[in-house]
């Protein structure tokens, strides 16, 4: 096996072997070692193939910024990761990863034909041709799609990883370990900020920390022998924190961030298990200092993308860092100075390299030094063209023209097994206007940077433009002091040596001999978006930059187009003959890297993912096999299915014997607000349709409750306990709104009126009894209370006392039967109801859930709101004109009930349906027209709800319907799938309309 | 994510506050006076401005609250902060 590590460093620990899997296939490596370092150890550069075309693609970069080498780690049905990149992923033993984007495999997929007939797909393919025909889509295009561009797997099973959450406050926060943010947060620190500092990577100290060329130096010393210094004074800062492998994710407004950290990614198996994989940090910062410095720009020349072919400092990372050599036989391209550092390096480790530089000339201290080393360096040269399939072997380079717009002379060809590029420079001002800044052009080097700098944020270091040492030291220092208004001497004496050069020849897009059409200049290598795309989507009239990049799909990969949006603007600036500045960047959204769902949801997974509210009663109901409903966060008893019932049986069950006998309701869900004040009656005559001043103490009275609009909102039973003091119920779903609500007209409107309102919802428990013999059993619980109509009628309230526990009893009816609702302080509640069902055995007293109450309530025609009204229903609409006073001023939504609008006679109202077939039981949501003929078919509305009444032995439905007040006994029709079902509008109220039972 | 200066709690995080929309729209006294347009024009219209703008915010998870909010809804910053009943800073105008 060949071995490109040729020499030790302090960040590779060789004692340590780790062994791994790539692509099914067992390699070696060692701590300290990423994914990506230790397969070039291996000499494996070939990782995927491209997107589109299927090209053979290798590994490109050392970091966040990596477009290809994109892998899927592990392969078990819950815990397997896609889109990891290997240049961030750190070896561990027992790592299991597989190539993404490559079915079958990476040597030989059926994709690579792409690559063949790629003149027949240019930008903008996809939408052209798919398109058409469109019955194509769904059985050809999207399957073929899916199956030869992978883009990883996702698990299918839950996430077994443990994911936690954490919310920090800080003075400064410091983004990026490097020697700005070093500098930044030591000064912070030793100032009496409380300071976090955090880094994406294992170690602090950014790319100086293995720079080791003796004519960069800081104090005399090497600047990583500095830095390392540095950090050794930092960790002794008590005022500051330090996250290592800790990346922001998203900077909000308000100095507000989230942060990954990652806690076992990078343990072996069986160290992960049941410790937190991930901590998603949610940082508050009073200040908030950036320095994420910079990535490498690739070049855009004709096959600039073959395996072998990298960033020219990452090829020195992968060097100085790792040990680890890219090729044995190394050119670098480049049209700056930077290439010349991984030059020197590499010559001092014995590779073989050479420079091509589009420069003219350049006479810096650090190319003299190449230049004295024998390095050959071919100035004013271009590459034309590479070759080799699955890694590079040669290249062709050509001389430049004067004007650097054309190539001349002849073609050289140059034979080499690694490629550099280095293309300048690009500040990551992702954080900067993620925060929302704006961002300036700055044309000598053609960068963005930050434009200004608030008080509460500053970038620092090359993220904001400053590249060598010199500049960013000093700069960050000064920067600092007046940011933080501190005083900090520190670094005043510290001698900087650089002896890098700033200058550069910028050529976007690379002359070349060869027409642009027959070229393959990649510009995206994760998406495959050429230059050649670019131009044509220009020519095509695209013209916005948020236009040509979704139609040529560049920068909307997985690396969000960290390599490429440079260049694709520059290329549209050229061509559109427009400068560069004025043409804006892409929006810069969060996620900085992709996120896992498990990071986000933290702790929220399983019975955690929402609150649950249960009633006192739900032990019992629990015991007695009651299937739940959620009802908001309640869990509500549904029905009491019995030796195997259906739901349905048991609700025909239930149903009957609550008519027949008895039934009880756990109903202490009910929203309850206790409402006291001078004021109270006024307040209520206010919110309610109805008039409330005349209600008597002692007695209950039913509300409705509309929004300004006029349209219904909540209703409920409201029963006056002393002269100032009610309790009003809700619906259960309703409770929190509606006290919402009520406390904004009382804080806002009506400030001057005596009233106060408290949520009494979890104070109570309520289990309500109704059926012909709820009195009976009323009596063996309350054996003094005088049970009679005329001392407790329906619609009124007394307190009593259940084994010395104050109980207050509402005889009220949402089932049309004689009902009594008991309510109890909570704690009681459990022995409240055991007491009920134990005085109810002999009268076959029968628990019902939530939909034998939904039935008994319809046969009666009362409506729920939110299920008959859905936002848009008046009183009128709903027949309930009864309820809305036309004596009082004024009331919440009075006014709108006489708009233009709300007069309408055809607007949608609430009627009675009977299918002509009684054993035939309506879809609740079906529509409802009166004529299937016609087309389009007019429809006239719906059934809201539907059910099997096993009282009246029938199928009875509500439903709303244009005009539908003056259609009694009218014929409908509801469509179904396979049938249409006749129907006849009746009357809601489909039992006792004279209310016989409830004084039965 | 803002940061909503309670006038009664304090500096808290948004997630604990509510938007109520658009402050100082007073609820007419006699509504049934009013015509349809008039009626319309306080239940419908809002400015949704871009720019500075008065809104009312509650403390929901916390005091329970309603107070005003003067915003830049342009860079969401929270210029000013009073309550319920004071008078609007006369500088935002
Ligand atoms: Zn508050």
């Amino acid at each position: 096996m060949p071995n490109y590590r040729i020499h030790k460093t302090e960040y590779i620990d060789e004692t340590k072997r780790v062994s791994f899997k790539y692509d099914g296939k067992t390699y070696f490596g060692y701590e300290g070692d990423t994914l990506a370092s230790a397969l070039l150890a291996n000499g494996i550069h070939l990782v995927g193939r491209s997107f589109k075309y299927h090209r053979p693609r290798g590994i490109v970069s050392c970091g966040a910024e990596e477009p290809n080498a994109i892998c899927q780690i592990g392969s078990k049905k819950d815990l397997t990761e896609p889109n990891v990149r290997a240049t961030e992923l750190e070896l561990y033993e027992g790592l299991e990863a597989s190539s993404q984007n490559c079915w079958p495999n990476v040597k030989f997929d059926i994709g690579g034909i792409n690559n063949f007939i790629s003149p027949l797909i240019p930008a903008g393919f996809y939408y052209k041709t798919f398109m058409w025909p469109k019955s194509f889509w769904k059985k050809v295009y999207e399957p073929l799609i899916r199956l030869s561009a992978g883009l990883g797997k996702s698990p299918t099973e839950p996430d077994p990883d443990i994911y936690d959450h954490k919310y920090v406050h800080y003075d400064v926060l410091v983004i990026g370990g490097g020697v700005s943010g070093i500098i930044a947060a030591k000064m912070a620190a030793k100032n009496n900020f409380k300071t976090l500092l955090v880094d994406d990577k294992k170690i602090l100290g950014g790319s100086t920390i293995y720079q080791n060329n003796e004519s960069i130096k800081i104090d005399d010393k090497l600047s990583s022998e500095w830095l390392k210094n540095e950090i050794q004074e930092i960790k002794k800062l008590s005022n500051l924190s330090i996250k290592t492998r800790t990346s922001i994710a998203a900077y909000h407004g308000y100095n507000f961030l989230l942060a990954k950290e990652n806690l076992t990614d990078h343990l072996p198996e069986e160290k992960k298990k049941n410790k937190i994989r991930q901590r998603l940090w949610k940082i508050r910062a009073k200040k908030v200092v950036i320095a994420t410095g910079s990535i490498e720009r690739p070049l855009v020349f004709n096959n600039n993308d073959r395996p072998g072919i990298l960033l020219s400092n990452s090829i020195n990372k992968y060097l100085d860092y790792y040990g680890v050599t890219c090729g044995e036989n190394i050119i670098l391209f480049t049209n700056n100075d930077s290439a010349y550092e991984t030059s020197i390096s590499l010559h001092k480790k014995g590779i073989k390299n050479i420079i091509v530089d589009l420069r003219k000339s350049a006479r810096s201290e650090l190319i003299k030094q190449a230049e004295s080393l024998g390095i050959k360096i071919y100035f004013n040269h271009v590459v034309t063209n590479t070759f080799g399939y699955r890694k590079i072997n040669s290249l062709e380079i050509m001389k430049l023209s004067e004007d650097g717009n054309t190539t001349v002379g002849n073609k050289i060809r140059l034979s080499c097994d690694c490629l550099g590029m280095s293309g300048g420079w690009t500040p990551m001002v992702h954080m900067h206007t993620q925060s929302g800044g704006k961002l300036d052009f700055r044309d000598e080097d053609q960068v963005f940077l930050p434009k200004e700098n608030s008080e509460d944020q500053i970038s620092v270091g090359s993220c904001n433009g400053d590249f060598d040492l010199e500049n960013i030291i000093d700069k960050t220092v000064n920067k600092i002091n007046k940011f933080l208004d501190i005083d900090n001497q520190d670094y005043q004496d510290t001698n900087i040596i650089c002896s890098k050069g700033n200058d550069k020849r910028n050529i976007w897009l690379l002359p070349n001999k060869i027409p642009l059409g027959k070229t393959k200049c990649f510009i995206d290598f994760q998406n495959d978006s050429t230059a050649k795309d670019i131009k044509l989507a220009l020519k095509e009239g695209f013209r916005s930059i948020e236009h040509v990049k979704r139609y040529t799909t560049t920068g909307m990969a997985t690396d969000q187009g960290k390599l490429s949006n440079m260049h694709a603007l520059g290329i549209i600036a050229d061509t559109a003959g427009v400068k560069m500045g004025t043409l804006g960047t892409t929006t810069f959204r969060p996620p900085f890297t992709p996120l896992t769902f498990g990071t986000l949801v933290g702790r929220n997974v399983g019975k955690f993912f929402e609150v649950v509210r249960k009633t006192s009663m739900h032990e019992w109901h629990v015991k007695n096999n009651a299937e739940f409903e959620n009802v908001g966060q309640w869990k509500r008893p549904w029905y009491y299915p019995k030796n195997g019932e259906n739901m349905h049986d048991a609700v025909q069950r239930e149903s009957k014997a609550a008519r027949d006998s008895a039934g009880i309701l756990d109903a202490s869900t009910l929203g309850k607000i206790d409402i006291q004040g001078s004021d109270a009656s006024e307040f209520l005559n206010r919110v309610y349709t109805n008039a409330w001043s005349k209600l008597a103490i002692g007695k209950c009275r039913y509300g409705l409750m509309l929004n300004e609009d006029g349209m219904v909102y909540d209703d409920g039973v409201t029963t006056r306990i002393s002269e100032n003091h009610y309790l009003m119920t809700t619906t259960t779903g309703g409770a929190a709104n509606v006290l919402s609500k009520l406390e904004d007209y009382l804080q806002t409107e009506w400030p001057e009126l005596d009233v106060y309102l408290t949520s009494v919802t979890d104070h109570y428990s309520t289990a309500s009894i109704c059926g012909p013999n709820s009195k009976k059993i009323l009596n063996k619980l309350f054996p003094n209370l005088d049970l009679s109509d005329e001392n407790f009628p329906h619609m009124s309230f007394k307190e009593d006392k259940l084994e010395n526990i104050n109980c207050r009893i509402m005889r009220i009816s949402f089932t049309g039967e004689q009902s009594y609702e008991i309510n109890i302080e909570s704690k009681y509640g459990h022995s409240l109801w055991k007491m009920c069902i134990e005085a109810g055995k002999e009268f076959n007293l029968t628990p019902y859930g939530t939909e034998t109450m939904h039935l008994l309530r319809a046969e009666k025609g009362f409506i729920i709101v939110g299920q008959d009204t859905d936002g848009t229903m008046t009183p009128s609409d709903l027949q309930m004109d009864w309820i809305v006073s036309k004596k009082k001023f004024d009331f919440i939504g009075k006014r709108s009930l006489y708009r233009s609008d709300t007069v309408r006679e055809d607007r949608k109202q609430l009627v009675g349906l009977l299918t002509d077939d009684p054993k035939e039981i309506l879809e609740e949501g079906a529509q409802i027209v009166s004529d299937v003929k016609s087309k389009p078919i007019d429809m006239l509305g719906h059934v809201t709800s539907s059910y099997f009444s096993p009282n009246l032995n029938k199928s009875i439905a509500l439903a709303v319907v244009r005009s539908g007040k003056t259609m009694k006994g009218q014929k409908l029709i509801i469509p179904m799938e396979n049938k249409n079902i006749n129907v006849t509008v009746s009357d809601t109220i489909f039992l006792d309309k004279e209310n016989k039972r409830l004084n039965a | 994510m803002f940061l909503i200066n309670c006038p009664f709690c304090g500096e808290r995080d948004q997630s604990e506050f509510s938007s109520g929309g658009e402050a100082h729209i007073v609820r007419p006294k006699q509504p049934t006076e009013l015509s349809d347009d008039e009626w319309a024009e306080y239940l419908f219209m809002r400015k949704n401005i871009k720019g500075i703008q008065f809104e009312r915010w509650n403390h929901v998870h916390g005091c329970r609250k309603w107070f005003n909010v003067v915003r830049d809804t342009s860079n969401d910053k929270i210029l000013s902060v009073y309550k319920m009943g004071e008078k609007p800073p006369v500088n935002y105008k």
